[in-house]
């Protein structure tokens, strides 16, 4: 690029070598003068003199039909941007609206390059089970009938482990959804890679079992055992016997704030930091014995289903519960909040599983089904995983409208204890009497995982890091409002 | 029926060989991401704690002087090498980068009032209370390393009349200005000033010239005035008249017309030289007399020496320190410096040290790597981003200051407070509009001409 010399430039050097006397005592009469004076000249630049014959060659193709870059679909763009922008207008200093409007450009072209990467970057696409045109209800479809028609490998992932002895189960995947832990309710506790099914550990704890619960990565896990809860080794060593969490029933663990809870037989909620081992909040609900329980991994908020039909949230901040809603004319008998916390899901003894919207507390949906559910389960795609008594039914998309038949069905041997969807799978795990099997749902899972939150195909360095970063980030409870 | 099952092929997301990069696959949606303010929000406590671990600003002290130390200047072009003169007459020159002294000679029979260097940094000027201006070339011991000088002799001297207090050298040119009774000006090569300026009857006790504007000269004297002369024919152009002595003035290397005067009432002011009727900015945290002033070379920070023995920087826009800097072997500074790339600070005390600090103090010194870099970068927009909420600027604000210094600052608070009480006291029961607010920077000048 060439320098433009502008005209005024050499002359008013110029003039500075002359009027030294007139440097200091400049008015604003003086300069509106001078404005004045030369308000019609305009200045001109002199550009550089090329030779337009020698570029006469590269003549110029056809302008482009689309110029500009590819426009984004405005709703994708909504999906990531983060709320409304600031009224810059209300502003009243200058540079400050001017530094906002700045900021305000960011974060729109923010949102704007992660739609536009979200077109282009995800390599994975969701699953998904149609019929055809003689057969479009797809709730008939039996396992091995999807086992048939997908490839070997993914066939693999559907399997069942007959474990009568021990007690029905119950299981839980890991955050990236690679390790799986089953325990029995008379004491045998295994964890495993279930897709090489290669094994961990496998032990009896000797006593009953409750619940499992993965910790912040495959090397520890939690088992709410008969009178206490234990905390152990990836090897089966146990590491922690923590006697203030006694006669627990359920347990969730909120993994950014490094919190294991749980709600116990007497009615506790009991939170315990297991980054510095301290107990954080130990909460009487005075609800009764307290099994229905899960967590919102939005706001990290235990919600619990009681036997009155009522639904309560709690945070470890507060005494009373942060919420109370009536849901149902019956017990409560099962309750789960989606990944992005915006719907919530409850069964009752009365056959009927309600959708609210979580935010407003308002009910959105209402279904009746044919016996009361006791499990049901939100995957990451919004299905619902329903269980009652040994059949399992998963309903696709019920938080968007009605629906009056399940999209998959399958029977287990014995009753169901518990079902948990494997995250970034399309596959159900099911923990019932004669021992664990796992389905396969297709479209439950997410396809496309962050590698910096959660990672299947993670390294034992990666993992090592992705831990200190979890704990450096860690949240105080304080702020689980 | 139509079924497809999420299928991942290892290959896709697991590298090839141990000489690849791991394959780091994104996904931006915000259900990927919960809770990303309160994580956003610990980081930011993060990196104000990490800041306040890492800080450590004293690199280290060059001793060697036998004196109190009157004056330090910095080579124009290097950014290692400093001039320093003591209280008996003894001028050192300085390697920063290994803290030695390069070279030490006794220079003059008194105390050296000013030092500075010729552009190019061939030559050092200096005056002394021996009435006398002496010039020393430089050559052979930059390139001797430590050792005395072989020789006492300077390549030129001026006996003046009177006594010279200040001397400074045009940024390009030959000429310098010394004060002491009066400005003057003066050629290299000549014996006698070429001009002499006066403007009232008091002496000038500093002079500077600007940097960017090198005909400029700013002088302060000693009726509690600052003097704006114009080295061209024109001479002496402006001069505002404070409450208080300045005691100390820097120009800002980056805008040609402002400059920051260190005054005896514990305060900087920042002077815009087209409206000298008053300040344009109030620097306030000292417990005593300013005793030096100096700018960084980007001309967004100045960094302030006080009686108080503390040395404060502050940003050129804001009103408070941002940092302050003491030791318990520190006492009363003499001179402040800012390094010129803008990473050390020398400053010197009348216990004969001169002390190196770290500009910004919880700065890594040695070669950062790129992500390194990349996340000391995030972590000060983060702190940038939180400055406001309570709980991180509690701890950015926190600074440890000698127990002097936190009572007298308490006791200053005390007294300002039943000032605004009794001017409001004041104003409530006189006649509305009779007593209108001013600003605290249209109080300070006295006269302006």
């Amino acid at each position: 690029m060439g320098r433009y010399f502008i005209e005024s430039d050499a002359s008013a050097k110029k003039s500075q070598q002359n009027d030294t006397e007139q440097v200091f005592n400049i008015s604003k009469s003086s300069i509106k003068k001078v404005k004045k004076k030369n308000r019609h000249k305009k200045f001109k630049a002199k550009g550089i003199e090329y030779d337009k014959k020698k570029f006469k060659g590269k003549e110029r193709g056809s302008a482009d039909p689309f110029p500009g870059r590819k426009p984004v679909d405005p709703a994708k763009v909504e999906k990531h941007s983060r709320g409304q922008a600031v009224d810059v207008r209300a502003v009243k200093t200058l540079i400050k609206k001017k530094d906002l409007e700045r900021q305000e450009k960011n974060i729109e072209l923010a949102a704007e390059t992660a739609a536009r990467a979200a077109e282009v970057l995800l390599p994975e696409e969701a699953g998904y089970l149609e019929g055809d045109e003689d057969q479009e209800f797809t709730g008939r479809l039996t396992q091995t009938e999807i086992k048939a028609a997908v490839d070997p490998e993914s066939a693999a992932k559907s399997f069942d482990l007959k474990l009568q002895e021990f007690g029905p189960y119950k299981c839980d995947y890991t955050r990236n959804g690679k390790y799986l832990l089953i325990g029995g309710r008379k004491g045998h506790v295994a964890a495993f890679d279930w897709t090489s099914k290669a094994l961990l550990c496998e032990f009896n704890a000797m006593e009953s079992v409750h619940s499992v619960k993965w910790l912040h990565t495959h090397n520890l896990f939690a088992v709410a055992q008969k009178k206490w809860t234990y905390v152990y080794d990836n090897q089966g060593i146990e590491i922690h016997c923590v006697k203030t969490m006694n006669n627990m029933i359920q347990l969730e663990y909120l993994p950014y704030h490094f919190i294991l809870a749980g709600s116990s037989e007497t009615g506790n909620l009991m939170w315990l930091d297991v980054s510095m081992g301290k107990i954080i909040k130990d909460t009487y609900t005075k609800q009764g014995r307290l099994d229905v329980m899960c967590q919102n991994p939005r706001n990290a908020v235990l919600v619990c289903g009681h036997s009155n039909g009522t639904l309560t949230m709690w945070t470890p901040n507060m005494q009373i519960p942060a919420a109370k809603m009536l849901a149902h004319g019956q017990a409560v008998r099962g309750v789960t909040v989606d990944r992005s916390g915006t719907y919530l899901a409850t069964s009752s003894v009365d056959r009927s599983i309600k959708i609210w919207d979580i935010r407003a507390f308002k009910p959105l949906h209402e279904y009746k089904v044919g016996h009361g559910a006791s499990q049901i389960r939100f995957s990451q795609r919004n299905l619902l995983g329903v269980s009652a008594g040994n059949i399992v039914q998963i309903y696709k998309d019920p938080t968007k409208g009605e629906i009056s038949y399940p999209y998959m069905k399958h029977d287990t041997f014995k009753t169901v204890s518990q079902i948990q969807f494997c995250p970034y799978e399309d596959v159900l795990g099911i923990g019932h009497g004669g021992g664990f099997s796992s389905i396969l749902v297709p479209g439950s899972g997410e396809p496309n995982f962050d590698a910096l939150e959660a990672n299947p195909y993670q390294t034992t360095k990666q993992r090592r890091e992705a831990e200190v970063k979890m704990l450096l980030d860690k949240i105080s409870p304080e702020l689980i409002t | 029926m139509k079924v497809k099952v999420l299928k991942r092929s290892a290959e896709d997301f697991v590298r090839e060989t141990k000489h690849d990069i791991h394959k780091v696959h994104r996904n931006y949606s915000q259900t990927e991401h919960p809770f990303e303010a309160e994580r956003e929000y610990q980081r930011a406590l993060n990196a104000v704690k990490l800041d306040k671990v890492f800080a450590k600003p004293f690199i280290g002290s060059l001793d060697g002087h036998r004196d109190a130390l009157t004056c330090v200047c910095k080579h124009p072009g290097r950014i290692s090498s400093i001039a320093s003169a003591a209280a008996d007459g003894e001028i050192r020159l300085w390697d920063l980068t290994a803290r030695k002294c390069k070279a030490s000679w006794q220079g003059h029979n008194g105390v050296v009032r000013g030092i500075c260097y010729a552009p190019g940094g061939a030559s050092i000027l200096s005056c002394a209370d021996d009435k006398t201006i002496k010039f020393w070339s430089l050559g052979e011991e930059e390139a001797a390393g430590e050792g005395s000088r072989r020789q006492d002799e300077p390549k030129d001297t001026i006996v003046c009349k009177h006594m010279v207090t200040g001397i400074t050298h045009q940024q390009q040119g030959e000429k310098f200005a010394t004060c002491g009774e009066n400005t003057q000006l003066w050629e290299t090569g000549r014996s006698l000033p070429i001009r002499t300026f006066k403007w009232g009857v008091d002496s000038v006790h500093f002079v500077r010239f600007n940097p960017v504007e090198t005909n400029l000269l700013g002088a302060g004297a000693h009726d509690n005035s600052i003097i704006i002369y114009d080295t061209r024919d024109v001479g002496p152009v402006r001069k505002v008249v404070m409450a208080l002595r300045s005691n100390a003035m820097a120009w800002n290397p980056m805008e040609a017309m402002v400059f920051t005067t260190a005054s005896e009432d514990y305060s900087l002011y920042s002077w815009d030289l087209r409206q000298l009727k008053a300040p344009t900015n109030i620097f306030m945290d000292h417990v005593a007399a300013v005793v030096d002033v100096d700018y960084s070379p980007t001309g967004r920070e100045i960094v302030s020496g006080s009686y108080d023995k503390t040395i404060r920087i502050f940003r050129s826009h804001e009103g408070r320190s941002r940092e302050v800097y003491h030791t318990k072997r520190m006492q009363r500074l003499t001179s402040v410096l800012w390094s010129n790339d803008d990473r050390y600070i020398v400053s010197g005390s009348d216990e004969m040290n001169l002390r190196l600090w770290k500009a910004r103090a919880s700065e890594k010194l040695g070669i950062i790597k790129n992500r390194e870099r990349n996340s000391l970068q995030y972590q000060e927009k983060l702190k940038e981003k939180y400055s406001l909420h309570p709980k991180v600027s509690r701890i950015q604000r926190h600074r440890h200051v000698p127990k002097h210094v936190l009572n007298a600052s308490r006791e200053h608070t005390i007294i300002k407070t039943s000032k605004a009480r009794k001017e409001a006291n004041l104003r409530k029961h006189s006649k509305p509009g009779s007593m209108p607010h001013l600003p605290e920077k249209d109080k300070k000048v006295i006269e302006e001409s």
